[in-house]
């Protein structure tokens, strides 16, 4: 560890830009600051007692005039570097053509990270250089955050909500993986890294996994073992919906409204049965909640969706 | 014709600094009993003063065996819990027992009646009072700490505090909550002095500017606080009864939690920091023979701060999941509530302008705030652009952002304060070139423990670890090494005002030329503040003549 | 606190205690217990602001569950309950009328009747409680009986409400005896001094967030 780092490389679409932010931000705060200790410097000195400096007669704009001006210049200095930040956000905001979906849950004191296909990881996070990815987290326990210095990226992963972070890879490397949020005792060990690798690399990488199995067919093993199948399947005596097509698609409630079978409804419809019940039905599913880990609510919502999904890309958090 | 509260002398020459008539405060009964008992607003400061000390000199340790831990990479000094429980003590003690209560209840208390030419506060019973909470508030604190500690950081995050944490979580919150009766109290007291005790002739704008910041401070407390109490009334009452507001397993929201956490804690910053604010106006004005530039300004920037500083909260919370928009408007308001911060830098420095200005070391340790909270406010735009706080949450930056402002600011303008008022409060002059070495020392020793810390912030440094990898180790060692120099540089003036007690030289009535109606009486006052009326009739920041008919 | 009056301040005929040393006259002293008061429910407002926040946000989150816990609590009492408070505050507004009347008498009644009115809300409140209990309406309970995990948030809720409430009302119970027993040994002026006043101001706060509590809690869940 010879050399001396103050910037970390810049690994992702964001770090650019948000390096970009970070050095204006730099160069107008170290002008303010050397404005006013330059100015309190000079007064200082130019004013100490006893010093020959004239004090005579105030000029007639040191008054409330030059108050107002600094006070608009200030204000219009601060909002606009609000505005310039800001349209950052408005960037990140509109969805990719395509992403893949990386599942990482969040526990203590390690990272779970699973592949759509099914490969898994802990602590480790390999993705493709170039391609975007939506990491979809949870957490299993208390409050995380998923931390990638080099991609200036961090999301907190909180029980009972799904969170979503894009990251756009644009650097081959190994990268640190933190885990941002005060977690309990580990909390400085919840360190990872995330592998970049390059397209090609990245496939090897995939098919060289141990055989997990598929998170769908872990989905489909655990809606058997667990009891969906009994009533959301076949010919059961108890009036289910069937869940083939569902995801993706509209869903009208009982209460008359609809909504969309997106991952925060699967996991809704699986925790707490009676907030949206389907119109026709009646509420009478029972609640899994506490009966499921995240790893299995991940693996029956993979499931559920790779039995007909109607539109591509998931919905990400509303605004 | 009453007396004109001061001449131009000499020290040597001023010969009404002794109380003649009436024994002054200190003097009039000795025993533990009278102090303890005391609704005298002078001798509740010093109560509080040593309160605060004593908590200050705790979170210190606290903050010391941080930096040595951090020293090295390894997780060696202390075990991971060990050092959970080290950084909770230090925020939770620094925040809630020397941070809050430490420029109103100590200056606040002292000077507030002094500087209306009243004889006490409004409530002076409630005021011994507030003082007893705050010290069964901490001591509660203590009890966590020697029990075995509390690992929640002193934000006690949910679910972490509610049902995973096996500390004494409960215990630390019972003595903040205690604490905030304290501070409300606090607020009740000074709010109704400042409405009903200021005297015939003293509009609102010509209070002095440190009343206007305590007035500003307690409106402040009075609406956060009760949020505090409720949230932590909340957290209690789930990890004790089961009483799951923010369970997630019944639906509950862990985020609630931050909401009304930082609903309290946001403006709380600001409970810190405008006190100090008021302290500096006072010291610049004087050690530069000035009037303060822009009166009214600065007065409607401390109320802005206060009302915007409510609405900013959301800002901590830009990564934990909130919508792109709630965070887009907390980071608008945000960068708008920085705007009343750079109006009184820009006025402190505008009335150094023409001035006569000399340096003492409250007026270095004045200057230093100006500088360092100039620093820290403008860390404050990094961290409310959005983009720029998802690399820098949870990191060092916001370390060294909090504590530039907080250490930087707020601890340097108490210094600067009880320098300052520490003739009018003891009678007794401190040693000068001791306390300017002394401020030197602290400024050099804080930029050297905290400066680091903006790097190891933007290399990705998380918060709350005590081991890390070792690319951040240079930083760290930097830091460490300045936190050395600022612990020596603060035990110094424990021992020279120490010193000043027994062997400083005796204080006249008014050894710095000041203005302000606390100046016109002995040092130290007697007991009911004024042998005599006091003039109102003069301009509390008279220091120069009014020469253009805009000059307030 | 003997009086010691400023030197050329007029050594009026004040009456024993009743203005405190540190204050001019009786308004200004008034004036001030008046506004720390306001001041200080202003701060209880916002304390219990909290807790209808927290519900409100899980109203709008789970509607279903949340209201159908609501229809749970026990109506009857709560609302016999409203109207015992209601009335101890008109006994409590009476009595404040009465104090600055001079009406020594009239006064002891009068908190007497708003003191045995709050202790008969607590003891409903109390037998409500064990009424709750009964029916396994807390979170904890193994037999809890409704399905829909939100509805132990209303419950969490209706515990935590209700019972700081009820420590608000106890407060402001025994600030009632005390007065009370002060009035008895006649050993303060009633017309002069703001304590009937304050006490009365504070019970007036305890009842206003009954009656934001009492819909809220009771009559939420149950239109249609």
């Amino acid at each position: 560890m010879g050399e001396i780092e103050i910037i970390l490389p810049q690994a992702s679409v964001e770090a650019g830009s948000t390096d970009g932010k970070l050095l204006g931000l730099i160069i107008i705060s170290s002008l303010i600051t050397l404005l006013v200790a330059g100015l309190v410097g000079i007064f200082a000195i130019r004013y100490r007692k006893g010093s020959k400096a004239s004090r005579g007669r105030l000029p007639a704009w040191f008054d409330s005039d030059l108050e107002l001006g600094w006070t608009l210049a200030t204000g219009g200095l601060f909002v606009a570097i609000f505005a310039w930040a800001a349209s950052q956000d408005f960037a990140l905001a509109v969805p990719p053509q395509r992403a893949t979906e990386i599942h990482a849950v969040g526990k203590q004191w390690m990272w779970k990270i699973e592949h759509p296909g099914g490969q898994r990881e802990i602590n480790e996070l390999h993705v493709p250089v170039g391609e975007t990815v939506d990491l979809v987290l949870n957490s299993q326990d208390v409050i995380h955050s998923f931390y990638i210095p080099a991609f200036r990226l961090k999301q907190d992963v909180v029980p009972g909500h799904t969170t979503r972070m894009r990251i756009r890879p644009t650097r081959t490397g190994t990268y640190r993986l933190f885990c941002a949020e005060y977690c309990g005792s580990e909390h400085s060990a919840m360190i990872g890294r995330v592998v970049v690798l390059s397209k090609e690399a990245y496939a090897d990488w995939l098919s060289i996994q141990p055989e997990g199995g598929d998170l769908s067919s872990e989905g489909r093993q655990l809606f058997v073992s667990r009891g969906c199948a009994g009533c959301h399947e076949g010919s059961s005596k108890v009036r289910a919906p069937r869940l083939e097509g569902v995801f993706g698609g509209p869903v009208p409630l009982a209460d008359g409204r609809t909504v969309m079978a997106d991952d925060a409804y699967i996991r809704d419809s699986i925790l707490q049965p009676k907030k949206d019940v389907v119109a026709g039905f009646e509420p009478i599913m029972p609640s899994f909640s506490g009966a499921l880990d995240e790893g299995e609510l991940v693996a029956l919502t993979a499931y559920i969706r790779s039995l007909g999904r109607r539109d591509a890309t998931a919905t990400g958090g509303t605004p | 014709m009453s007396d004109i509260p001061f001449r131009d002398v000499d020290l040597e020459e001023d010969e009404a600094g002794e109380s003649t008539a009436e024994a002054n405060y200190l003097e009039e009964r000795f025993s533990l009993w009278s102090w303890l008992t005391t609704t005298d607003h002078k001798r509740i400061g010093i109560l509080y003063l040593i309160s605060t000390t004593f908590f200050f000199f705790i979170g210190g340790a606290a903050a010391v065996l941080i930096r040595l831990e951090l020293f090295t990479p390894a997780g060696d000094l202390l075990t991971d819990d060990g050092y959970n429980k080290v950084f909770t003590l230090h925020g939770v003690v620094m925040v809630w027992f020397f941070l809050v209560p430490v420029i109103p209840s100590v200056l606040g208390n002292f000077l507030i009646p002094l500087m209306l030419g009243a004889k006490d506060l409004a409530f002076p019973k409630l005021n011994l009072a507030s003082w007893y909470l705050n010290i069964i508030g901490g001591g509660f604190a203590v009890w966590a700490m020697l029990a075995g500690g509390v690992d929640t950081g002193w934000t006690f995050y949910t679910p972490y505090s509610t049902a995973f944490a096996n500390s004494h979580v409960s215990l630390t919150a019972i003595g903040v909550f205690i604490s905030g009766f304290s501070t409300i109290a606090t607020g009740v007291n000074m709010i109704v002095t400042v409405h009903t005790m200021r005297p015939a002739g003293m509009g609102w704008f010509r209070m002095p500017l440190f009343v206007w910041a305590i007035y500003a401070t307690s409106l402040i407390m009075l609406l956060s606080t009760p949020v505090l109490a409720i949230v932590l009334t909340l957290l209690v009452t789930e990890r004790l009864l089961g009483l799951g507001i923010f369970n997630p397993e019944y639906g509950g929201d862990p985020i609630l939690f931050q909401h009304l956490f930082w609903f309290y804690s946001h403006p709380a910053v600001y409970i810190m920091i405008l006190p100090g604010m008021g302290v500096v106006t006072e010291v610049i004005t004087c050690f530069a023979r000035r009037r303060v530039f822009g009166y009214k300004a600065m007065v409607y920037a401390l109320l802005a701060i206060a009302v915007i500083g409510f609405f900013v909260w959301g800002h901590h919370m830009f990564t934990s999941g909130q919508s792109m928009y709630a965070s887009l408007t907390f980071s608008f308001l945000s960068f708008i509530v920085a705007v009343p911060s750079a109006i009184k830098v820009f006025n402190w420095t505008a009335t150094l302008y023409r001035g006569q200005i000399t340096f003492e070391a409250s007026m270095l340790y004045a200057m230093g705030f100006v500088g360092l909270f100039t620093m820290g406010g403008l860390t404050g735009l990094f961290l409310a652009s959005v983009p720029v706080d998802l690399h820098m949450h949870d990191t060092y930056f916001v370390v060294a952002h909090f504590h530039y402002i907080m250490v930087g600011g707020m601890v340097s303008a108490f210094f600067a304060g009880l320098h300052f008022w520490w003739p009018k409060i003891t009678g007794r002059m401190y040693p000068e070139t001791a306390a300017r070495i002394a401020a030197m020392l602290m400024f050099f020793g804080f930029n050297l423990t905290f400066f680091p810390q903006f790097i190891l912030g933007n290399i990705g440094m998380p918060r709350r670890y005590h081991a890390y990898p070792d690319e951040f180790q240079v930083w760290h060692v930097l830091s460490s090494a300045g936190a050395v120099i600022l612990a020596a540089a603060y035990l110094m003036p424990l021992f020279y005002l120490g010193w000043s007690l027994i062997w400083g030289r005796k204080a006249g009535r008014n050894p710095w030329r000041a203005h302000g109606l606390e100046w016109q009486t002995t040092s130290p006052p007697p007991k009911h503040n004024f042998l005599t009326n006091p003039d109102v009739s003069g301009d509390v920041y008279a220091y120069h003549p009014r020469r253009n008919p805009r000059d307030e | 606190m003997s009086n010691t009056p400023f030197p050329g301040q007029e050594a009026a005929a004040l009456p024993p205690r009743a203005l405190a040393s540190h204050f001019h006259d009786l308004s200004q002293q008034k004036a001030a217990h008046d506004l720390g008061l306001w001041i200080f429910l202003a701060t209880e407002i916002l304390f219990f602001g909290g807790l209808f926040a927290a519900y409100l946000v899980y109203a709008l989150l789970h509607p279903g569950p949340f209201f159908e816990a609501a229809a749970e609590t026990e109506i009857v009492i709560g609302t016999i309950n409203t109207a015992i408070l209601l009335t101890s505050g008109l006994t409590a507004a009476l009595a404040v009328k009465a104090a600055g009347q001079n009406r020594h008498d009239a006064v002891l009644l009068l908190i007497g009747i708003t003191i045995l009115l709050g202790l008969a809300f607590l003891a409903a409140k109390g037998y409500e409680y064990w009424l709750d209990i009964h029916h396994h309406l807390y979170p904890t309970s193994p037999d809890f009986p409704l399905d829909a995990p939100a509805a132990k948030l209303f419950w969490s809720l209706y515990w935590v409400m209700t019972g700081l409430h009820a420590v608000h009302m106890t407060v402001g119970l025994g600030v009632w005896a005390v007065i009370w027993e002060m009035a008895r040994r006649r050993s303060f002026s009633l017309s002069d001094n703001s304590r009937v006043r304050i006490a009365g101001l504070y019970w007036a706060f305890v009842d206003l967030m009954w009656l934001f509590l009492w819909p809220l809690l009771y009559l939420a869940g149950r239109a249609g």
